[in-house]
């Protein structure tokens, strides 16, 4: 059910993956902390051959004016594709999809966020895709969480992403490109690893209850994995030396 | 570092569940008291906290604070203090209890561009950071050398009762003036003290998590 007709073997009878990965394994994973001198946070990531970069500036002055709350902060987000991004030249206009993209990253984020510490100012997030490959929306908001680290505003928890998703009747942990389009479901989770709290759940496919829960369970094993090399790359940048962790 | 008392964390590390009081930095989620910056937490008798290794600058009263002035209305200054808001020095705070705003011009005393070095009057949530100029080492800066570090490391670069700027001063002969806020005024009459002191500040700065920090900036002053 679900799924393009494809010639490509998605899952050998050895439970090998098109990319040559096991079912319960997510690609390679690549973070850096800041990596931008004019940006007050910034990291980047290589999601397998996701390549994205994501600055942060803030809490700064909100403009225009209108937009500012007297209680909080605000978030502002932007996702954004390159043109080389991918395979055909991209559109740099924001498309419906970046548009969403932005709204649901911001939305993954902000339960982390104390910016009630801060009223009448803005954080803003800038991601940039630099290439796509299947999953950038994960690999955005754990580059994207570590920048924010990085600049220093105060969060309750890092929040890190990854998907699982159904292909060839399987619940695989981290979906490709590939696995995506001709797959039968791929759900991408934000969590908190130290709160044990989901910020984002989004599921495009059909499941049935049971991979329903199993699908979760092994994304949020994913994002534990993903919290590894994210704690690792603050560490590099800060405590270079004798870091404990 | 690897001792109970300090650690390095970033967001999210839980750093004790014992009854101790949340303090600067850190929340409490149940009876965890987690982290909620990187840098180090210290546990103490009177409560947990994070010393932050980055981040911005957030005003506090009484803090000394070098500004930029950066326009005027015609009761007051707006000075940009190198936060997320911005200083207001009030124009009576300068001219005295008869001012007034017919008569007095706000640019006669502080134009756009100046330097001022301000203490902080009084900071909450709902207004602006106010800020005066009225005390004995404030006001304008005429002159010296202006360098931007990052706010977190400042109390580094002070050290502890001051040792680690009166190290350079002495070695140095400058005078610093050191904001909060990651701003700090250097003069210093011979030129070669000068680049010394801001080649110690830069030091200071990039090795601030290192130990044994002011016996390395005392050895890099008395070389040459």
């Amino acid at each position: 059910m679900g799924g393009r007709e494809s010639t490509l073997v998605l899952l050998d009878k050895n439970g090998i993956r098109c990319d040559g990965r096991k079912i319960d394994e997510p690609r390679k994973i690549m973070i850096k902390a800041g990596v931008l001198k004019n940006a007050d946070g910034s990291a980047y990531i290589e999601f397998g051959d996701n390549k994205i970069i994501a600055g942060v500036f803030g809490p700064r002055d909100v403009h225009p004016k209108h937009l500012s709350n007297t209680d909080t902060g605000i978030l502002r987000c932007r996702y954004h594709m390159s043109p080389f991004s991918v395979t055909e030249r991209k559109n740099p206009a924001p498309s419906r999809r970046e548009i969403e993209i932005s709204k649901v990253i911001k939305e993954a984020l902000l339960p982390s966020l104390m910016l009630e510490k801060f009223p009448r100012t803005v954080v803003d997030v800038f991601i940039e895709v630099l290439q796509a490959d299947g999953g950038s929306r994960c690999a955005a908001i754990d580059a994207a969480s570590v920048a924010l680290a990085d600049a220093g505003i105060p969060m309750r928890d890092m929040v890190c992403a990854c998907a699982a998703g159904k292909v060839a009747d399987t619940i695989v942990l981290d979906v490709n490109n590939e696995e995506d389009q001709a797959g039968q479901a791929d759900m991408p989770v934000g969590y908190m690893p130290n709160l044990n709290k989901v910020t984002l759940l989004q599921l495009d496919g059909v499941l049935t209850r049971d991979e329903y829960k199993k699908c979760i369970d092994t994304a949020i094993g994913g994002c534990k994995l993903v919290y590894q090399i994210q704690k690792k790359a603050l560490t590099d940048k800060f405590f270079e030396n004798g870091g404990n962790q | 570092m690897q001792d109970d008392k300090k650690r390095y964390v970033i967001p999210g590390d839980v750093i004790t569940t014992g009854p101790y009081r949340p303090d600067q930095n850190v929340t409490l989620d149940g009876n965890r008291i987690i982290a909620t910056v990187i840098g180090i937490s210290e546990i103490s008798d009177d409560g947990v906290r994070v010393i932050p290794l980055t981040g911005m600058y957030i005003p506090k009263s009484s803090d000394l604070v070098i500004g930029k002035v950066v326009s005027h209305t015609s009761l007051s200054w707006e000075v940009d203090i190198n936060s997320c808001y911005v200083g207001i020095l009030p124009a009576a705070d300068v001219f005295g209890r008869d001012f007034s705003a017919h008569a007095d011009e706000l640019t006669s005393k502080l134009d756009k561009g100046d330097l001022i070095a301000a203490r902080i009057v009084n900071f909450d949530r709902t207004r602006d950071p106010l800020i005066t100029i009225a005390d004995r080492e404030l006001g304008k800066i005429e002159s010296g050398t202006l360098i931007k570090i990052s706010p977190s490391k400042v109390p580094r670069l002070i050290g502890k009762r001051g040792s680690m700027i009166q190290t350079v001063e002495m070695a140095t002969h400058a005078v610093i003036t050191i904001g909060q806020n990651g701003l700090i005024v250097v003069s210093c009459d011979d030129s070669n003290g000068l680049l010394k002191a801001i080649k110690a500040i830069r030091m200071i700065e990039e090795e601030a998590h290192m130990a044994n920090l002011t016996d390395k900036v005392k050895e890099m002053l008395e070389s040459r």
